[in-house]
Order: C-alpha cells, then structure tokens, then sequence
C-alpha cells in the first residue's frame, strides 16, 4: 500500500518448507508489541537453520508473518498510527472496507486455511503474565494440543462481543487450530522469556508432526484453567505500587504482595494480602495505580 | 441537583468522577437521560448538554418529570483529547455492560449502566471523530428500528439510519441499554474536536420537541424541524479512497448529489498529480463526508443514501 507521505507499506512473510498448510505465526499487531516481534525473528532465525538441516517434515510448510504493523512501530504508536484503530479488531477484515480492514483482509487471506495459528499477544491491561497459552471458548478450542507447547498455564475465556474482531476467533470458525502465546512483557525484550517461547512453539511444531527435529528442552506439564476461576485482588487505594512478588511467585494465604503508598507522604495505605495459597498469574507493573485497580490474578491451590 | 455516579481516586491526589446534573419537577413524571462524552474526541455533546442545563434550569416550573445530564462519561478522554480511555488503550463504547468484577473501565461502565437503566429515554449524543463530518442523525440498530424510529423522527434530525445488527456493536452503551428495555437513540454530527453551534442548537430543540412530545415539556419547541429522511433496509452506498495520497473537496454533507457527480479528489503533493476521482455511484443524499484531507487506500469518504428505487 502506499502512502502519501511515507514509505510503502508492506508486510512480510517468511515461508519454510513445501506442502501442507501446517502452522502459521503472526508476531507484532500492534506497534508495541517489541516482545512478540522479538520472538518472530528468532523463530525465523531457528526455523532456517532447521530447514538447512532437513528438519521440516516433507509436505509440512510454514508461514511466520513478524509484524503486521511496522508503520505504527517506526512512529512509537500502538494502533494504526493514521487513525488509531486496532488492525487485531478488524479480523475477519473486509477487502473493500476501511484501511485497516483492508489490512486485515490481506493478512486473513495469507493465514487461511491452516492447521494450526498461533499469534503472539499482548493484553490491554498493564501488567506482567506467566507465559501461558491462551485460547477463546468458541467450541473449536482444542486444550489438548495447547498442552504440546508445554508451557505452565494453558487458560481459556469466554469471548465478549468485541473479541468476536480478533484474528485467533476468526481463525478458530475458518477452522484453524487457534492459540495465542502470551509472552510475558510487550513493550520491552524479554531474552529468557521469549526465548522458553521460542522453545515452546517448536516443541509443539515438533510434537504435532511438523519439525522432524526431537526437540528436547525442559517442558511444563500444562495446567489448564477456566480464566473465570482466577481470583482477583484489587487495589483499596491510589497510590505508588511496591510490589513485593512478581508473576509466577508462589504466595499463601495471608502474605504481603504489595504495599500501596501516599504519592506525596509515603504513609502506607494499603498492604495488599492474599487470600488464598496460590501462584501469581498476573501481576499490575506500573508504579502507580488506580483505586480499584486489578493488582493481581491468583490461581488458587487446595492443599 | 449535581449527583456523582461514580468516584473513584486517582494515584496523585485527584479523584476521577462521572457527574450527573438532575433537574426534576412535578410529582411523579418521565426519566430522560441525555449523555455524551464516552469519546473524548467528540464535543458537540457539550454544548448541547450546556444549552439543555440552561434552558431547562431556567424554566424548571416548564419540566414534568426528570431530566438527568451526563456530559462527560470519559472524563479524562475529553481532558486529554483521546478517543478512548487512558490508560487503558480501550474504546469505552465497547466495553458495556461492563462488568464490577473487572479493570476500572469495565466497572465504570457498569456504574453508568446500572444509573441509567430504567429511564423512559436516553438520547447519546456522538459527534464523529476526526476524520469524518457527519450531517446530524439518529442511527439505530435495525432490531430495534420498530421500537424506536417513531422517537426518532422527533427529534429534528436530517436522516435517520436503521444499520444492520454488529456483534462487535452488541458492546456498545446503546445496544446494553435497548436490549435491557431501556430505550437509547445514538445521535451523531459535525466533526471531532470541534462544536458547529447551529447542528447543536438544532438537536437542543429537537431534544425539547421530544420531551414534549412524551409529555414531559411546556415550554417551547421549534415549529421548523425538517422531516427526516428514515433509512431502512441496504441502501447506504459506502465511498472508500482507491488510492493513498491528499483529498481535496469543497463540498459538504447534508446536501443531494446525482450519480457520477464528483465528490473531490485524491491528488499527490509531491509530484503535482491527481491520483484518482471521488464520485458518486449513485443519485442519493450525502451524508457523511471526509473531513481530515490525509486517506489512505481504504479511508472512508463519503456515505450516500441512495434515493433510487431498489
């Protein structure tokens, strides 16, 4: 596409192998999504070399698309830098609608008709997530082959009207395997953590018969959980957040997570507790916070 | 009676609030809600929340019933000139009901949902972003076209759209309100970040027209409302950009255009060159036009009616 002022705008796509449709990965959306984009190009960096040395199964190929959306990166902007909408709310897209639909109608069409998609996500709220797979309960959710990537948590929710735009539903009625990886941070790199997911989405290409690579590494047996069942604690008061655990911190019943401070006398206002023994899922990462802010999700264990 | 709905604190000694200015008289009455601001862009609202208070406080011995005034339901959108909620990347006219176990922006949708249901009328004053100019309607999901267009012809718009049934719109404040009983007409006009006087002294009357219409005004109404064009089933032709590049047009929305008339052109600065033709397809009523000149492949230009038999 062009532009009346900038470069052209274009997409690319790496492509591995010959055959089947067998997976496609899609990495940054959005324009700030560095975490995602980083994960994608190790991943194409990998694949390479595993395709150098015959590792792809024959009649398998593979598509990983890095960015969809290079123009809002280079301006700083998460949405679409002209006017702000969310190309990852415009799936299925329309080829003669809007510019973004335009977009996402072009890139639908370069994943349709694969096995399996696994698109690396970010979340709206500001936070920090255990690595986890993720999928939408349309029905055509498959948790078992969520299980392969052998991360820790493999979670799934019911989808709301909006979410019925996002490329993994779309992907899931055209009969796509549909997962979204979720890597922990968005805005920054994070090696280790995208590296266990660079792991994890061979692992699974691996285990579903497309890599003829064993691929070892240490691997999670996957808890599956309803998102529903997370408990949520909130923050009782405004304030600067001192977190005192992080996601995939291990708590009990009764243990300090943060403390909330007057912003201007340091007072403390709030000492957040669990209330129940469980990991931390997901944890707010601003220093400041809202009152009623969600501070932390908690999967809850019975001892 | 200045009510806040919701309050909640903000980090640094600030506390966030959604207000409602509630005027009532007589004994028992009609609820009319007027509410505006769930996109900080859009600021015709103020205005015709401002004129409304003035008019209607002035005349309080004139109201049968209650009135209630939400001119900002996203605060700090409106402060900060976002479209959505900061902090949170979100559109807010796509998280309702909402939900009080939720971020803050879903239990304040919540808040304002539980507040506003029930009213006998809400009217939700829109006033396009800033890329397009919207001649003023009223735009109603058909499902609810039955129930309502007869509100709607009432309130002295230009056009009435009954558009088809979203899902991604099922998240909308107006959609969370009808489907609950609770009758909710979308009001959109003029553009983004700007206030165009005479569109919203014209919706203030026809704000008025309808209350007395459901018996809740004495005082006076316009006698000049045009009748407004009601447009019910797929007969709205939708214009996008071919090309990328600068429009240029010196027309504008709320006026009848004939097939094959041209609307303005997409030109490139750089090169001295028209790059493609805007025209119409259609003999029709133009009510939607492009108001930022930058588009791209795909920007939206213009919506017509199309008057033709179909």
């Amino acid at each position: 596409m062009t532009s009346s002022c900038r470069d052209n705008f274009r997409i690319k796509g790496y492509r591995f192998g010959e055959g089947a449709k067998s997976i496609a990965i899609v990495g940054a959306m959005r324009g700030d999504e560095i975490q995602q984009q980083y994960i994608c190009a190790q991943l194409v960096n990998r694949l390479t070399a595993i395709e150098r040395h015959g590792g792809i199964v024959k009649g398998k190929s593979i598509l990983v698309i890095p960015s969809c959306n290079p123009f809002s990166m280079n301006v700083s902007r998460r949405f679409w830098a002209m006017d702000n909408t969310d190309i990852n709310r415009m799936f299925p897209g329309y080829t003669n609608g809007e510019t973004t639909q335009r977009i996402a109608a072009a890139v639908f069409d370069a994943l349709k008709g694969f096995e399996y998609g696994i698109q690396l996500a970010s979340y709206y709220v500001p936070g920090d997530f255990i690595p986890h797979v993720r999928m939408l309960k349309t029905g055509y959710e498959d948790v078992e082959t969520a299980r392969l990537f052998g991360m820790q948590y493999v979670t799934t929710y019911k989808p709301r009207p909006f979410d019925t735009t996002l490329l993994n539903y779309n992907w899931q009625l055209w009969n796509t395997k549909a997962f979204s990886v979720y890597a922990g941070k968005t805005t920054q790199v994070d090696q280790t953590a995208g590296n266990e997911n660079v792991d994890a989405i061979l692992r699974m290409m691996s285990r579903t018969g497309i890599l003829a690579t064993h691929f070892g590494g240490s691997a999670y047996e996957s808890e599956a959980i309803d998102e529903s069942t997370l408990l949520h604690i909130k923050a009782q008061h405004a304030g600067i957040l001192l977190r005192q655990v992080k996601a995939g911190s291990r708590v009990h019943r009764g243990q300090s997570l943060a403390n909330i401070i007057h912003p201007y006398n340091g007072q403390i206002l709030s000492d957040v507790k669990s209330t129940v023994e469980g990991t931390v899922f997901f944890a707010h990462n601003r220093p400041v916070v809202l009152q009623n802010a969600l501070l932390f999700k908690i999967h809850a264990i019975d001892l | 009676m200045i009510k806040t709905i919701v309050s909640t604190e903000l980090p640094a000694d600030e506390q966030f609030c959604i207000r409602k200015n509630v005027i009532h008289n007589g004994k028992d009455g009609l609820r009319f809600c007027v509410v505006t601001g769930t996109h900080g862009d859009e600021l015709e609202g103020q205005m015709v929340c401002y004129e409304l208070a003035r008019i209607v406080g002035e005349h309080q011995d004139l109201l049968n019933g209650t009135l209630e005034i939400f001119p900002a339901l996203n605060p700090l959108g409106i402060d900060t000139i976002q479209r959505g909620i900061p902090n949170f990347d979100l559109d807010m006219n796509r998280i309702f009901p909402g939900d009080p176990q939720g971020t803050m922006a879903e239990q304040t949708a919540h808040a304002i949902i539980e507040d506003i249901k029930g009213a006998d009328m809400v009217i939700d004053i829109h006033s396009s972003n800033l890329f397009l100019r919207e001649t003023p309607q009223v735009r109603i999901n058909v499902q609810d076209a039955e129930w309502l267009v007869p509100f709607a012809e009432n309130l002295g718009m230009d056009f009435v759209w009954v558009h088809e049934a979203a899902t991604v719109l099922e998240a909308t404040l107006a959609h969370s309100l009808n489907s609950t009983g609770t009758p909710c007409l979308v009001v959109e006009m003029g553009v983004g970040q700007r206030i165009n006087h005479r569109m919203c002294r014209r919706l203030v009357g026809g704000i008025l027209n309808l209350m007395q219409h459901m018996g809740m005004w004495r005082g006076e109404v316009p006698t000049d409302s045009p009748n407004a064009i009601v447009c019910k089933g797929d007969r709205v032709t939708f214009l996008n950009a071919e090309t990328s590049g600068v429009f240029l047009t010196e027309m504008n929305c709320g006026v009848n255009v004939s097939k094959g008339q041209i609307i303005g052109q997409i030109v490139d600065p750089l090169r001295g060159k028209m790059l493609s033709t805007v025209k119409s397809p259609v003999d029709g009523y133009l009510f939607t036009i492009r108001a930022y000149p930058i588009v791209y492949e795909g920007s939206l230009m213009a919506r017509i009616f199309n008057s033709e038999e179909v």
